[in-house]
């Protein structure tokens, strides 16, 4: 998950920059649709191979997933509860992991940088917990689902805002095979 | 590694007394009498004492950067405490030789001001140590106000500015002194969304600054243990964030127990046989605390809600924590086993990151509200809640061992890109006076403040 190299340090900075333009146009509306949650997944086709454009990613790998269904969802300040956006992209999410039953995933949670160090370890716990929670509802086992909460400590956006903080307050699936 | 001999001088009669840490002490006994300069920290502002501190005095020349040396740290020291004014060595009278076997010429001290006066000697000796001496004077009374001698290995002599730095705040102010202490805190680099942290400890003067840590995981949130050999901290090692305890002479780490879910907002207690901690486990986190030796665990909260950051009283009766139960972050004390939880912060805002003070009677915590953050303290019971400083954001406040100054991290914030944010270490004395910056190589959270050294 934390890759050092050159290319995974430039793959997170693309990634932050296109989500926040994503943000400034329709901040609420981040994540409620496919194209959405796969924009902020985007630059890492293009940033693997960026010689192709327009990606004909192969289904089931962790790009399909990424571009096709959406890796993220977003929370309220201090809350882990899922908005109905959310459930969407989790659905979306579940229906992929039942299509691909060998897959595990990692449910990450985050939160903004607007709390203190400690209790933002607990609400990442916690917001990763209710998306995994919800996919186990839609018939993924728990088995494949580990969570694990980073704080603040690995906001998305880089900006000290609410638009970037909006961005960061998440869990993010991460397919691990 | 660390060992020095401080030993009370009487005018010419020596009493040995050993301390630990191979330490040993002399106290240069007092000719009479009564204290004439007291500074009372209960007053609220104290103007600050004019003092001079005298370059030591040595006879070679090595000796004789060893004691400029020597003196500076002091000055630094009594001068970042914001009670003492040093006085510019240049605009010193008489010369530090001058001095070497009599009195000082009292009248020099006067004529610039100063109340006080440090005169020091420092020697090398036959079995290659450092032997240095110093003596503290009311300049008015023409009195000694005490004196020591230290010996020590060569390389430690910044321990021993430390100690000659305590024993005068503590004469002049009645109270322990904390320059002989280090700091653990977390460095950061790197951009905000891959950033580097590394364990890193210093003294609390900002030198001798050593990394614990390469990088390669992040750590959060390190801790002393009474004994100041190990530090408790959470690490991402192998993506699975727990608590470690990392040993400082060895830097062997090793993991607190076998634990489900993430482990994580660790403290020793004070006696240093337990790590108490949070667990969160299916998106709970509660209280625990697991005996060192025996390894047993034992839950101390069992609450729905978050529970997190705990910290003993200094007796290690009581624990107080946040927790949300109540609908948002608040400050809780319970006894050490886990019954009597109670609420005791009822202000507005949220409150966490609760730190009992080591002289038990105030908890000092991070409040926010309405987009900004504070660093307070109340008393245990709650009640005297008092801002000492406010900001974009602030947090996490760690206390001196005399429990009269607060060190704490402060983020700016930066642009769309991040760019221009700085975190960085700042203390602020109980008064709310007194904020400074510690200066850091680069950006810098989470401080621990070590007790005093032995």
């Amino acid at each position: 998950m934390r890759l050092n190299s050159f290319g995974s340090k430039f793959l997170g900075v693309a990634a932050a920059a296109l989500l926040l333009a994503a943000c400034e146009s329709t901040p609420e509306t981040t994540g409620t649709a496919a194209g959405a949650g796969g924009q902020g997944a985007a630059p890492a086709t293009t940033a693997t191979a960026p010689t192709t454009t327009a990606p004909a990613v192969t289904p089931g790998t962790k790009a399909d997933f990424e571009l096709n269904v959406g890796d993220r969802v977003f929370f309220d300040f201090d809350k882990f509860d899922l908005k109905p956006a959310a459930r969407a992209t989790l659905e979306r999410q579940a229906a992929w992991l039942r299509q691909y039953p060998q897959k595990t995933v990692v449910v990450e949670g985050h939160c903004d940088e607007r709390g203190t160090r400690e209790y933002n370890l607990a609400l990442g716990e916690r917001r990763a917990n209710a998306a995994k929670r919800f996919l186990m509802s839609q018939g993924v086992a728990e088995a494949r689902i580990r969570t694990i909460s980073y704080g603040k400590e690995r906001p998305a956006a880089l900006g000290s805002n609410e638009a970037a903080w909006s961005q960061n307050r998440r869990s993010v699936t991460v397919v691990a095979n | 590694m660390m060992s020095t001999t401080t030993k009370p001088i009487g005018a010419l009669r020596h009493v040995f007394v050993a301390l630990g840490v191979g330490l040993t002490l002399l106290i240069l006994a007092m000719t009479a009498a009564t204290a004439q300069i007291q500074l009372d920290l209960n007053r609220g502002v104290v103007q600050p004492l004019p003092i001079a501190v005298s370059d030591f005095d040595a006879e070679s020349p090595r000796s004789e950067q060893v004691g400029k040396e020597l003196a500076a740290v002091i000055r630094n020291n009594l001068q970042r405490s914001g009670l003492f004014q040093p006085l510019d060595p240049r605009a010193h009278i008489q010369a530090p030789s001058a001095m070497r076997n009599v009195l000082p010429r009292f009248q020099d001290w006067r004529v610039i001001n100063a109340q006080a006066l440090v005169v020091g000697r420092v020697e090398a000796t036959a079995d290659g140590r450092l032997r240095v001496e110093f003596r503290l004077w009311d300049v008015f009374a023409e009195q000694q106000l005490t004196g020591f001698v230290y010996a020590t290995t060569p390389d430690n002599w910044r321990r021993i500015a430390h100690k000659v730095s305590d024993a005068i705040y503590k004469r002049i102010t009645g109270e322990d002194g904390y320059f002989d202490t280090r700091v653990v805190f977390i460095s950061e680099s790197g951009p905000k969304n891959q950033r580097q942290k590394r364990l890193t400890i210093m003294d609390q003067d900002g030198e001798n600054l050593r990394y614990l840590t390469d990088g390669r995981y992040l750590v959060l949130t390190p801790r002393f243990s009474p004994s100041q050999q190990e530090i408790t901290y959470l690490s991402y090692f192998n993506n699975r964030p727990r608590v470690f305890l990392f040993n400082i002479d060895t830097g062997q780490q090793e993991v607190v127990g076998d634990f489900p879910g993430m482990t994580f907002a660790p403290r020793f207690a004070p006696n240093g046989n337990k790590v108490i901690m949070s667990m969160a486990q299916d998106g709970n986190s509660d209280i625990y605390a697991m005996d060192l030796r025996t390894r047993q665990v034992q839950r101390l909260t069992s609450d729905p809600a978050i529970d997190t950051a705990p910290s003993y009283s200094p007796d290690g009766r009581f624990v107080t924590f946040e927790s949300d139960r109540g609908g948002r972050q608040q400050i809780y004390v319970m006894e050490a086993d886990g019954s009597g939880q109670r609420r005791i912060s009822f202000g507005e805002g949220r409150y966490g990151t609760p730190v009992w003070s080591p002289r038990g009677d105030l908890i000092a915590f991070t409040k926010q509200l309405r987009g900004n953050f504070y660093i307070g303290v109340m008393r245990t019971d709650g009640s005297g809640e008092r801002i000492l400083t406010e900001a974009y954001h602030q947090e996490g406040p760690t206390w001196a061992p005399n429990g009269r100054v607060l060190m704490f991290f402060r983020e700016t914030p930066g642009d769309a890109q991040g760019r221009g944010a700085r975190v960085r270490l700042w203390s602020v004395d109980l008064t709310g006076h007194n904020l400074r910056e510690i200066i850091t190589p680069g950006d810098a959270s989470d401080p621990a403040w070590s007790p005093l050294s032995p």
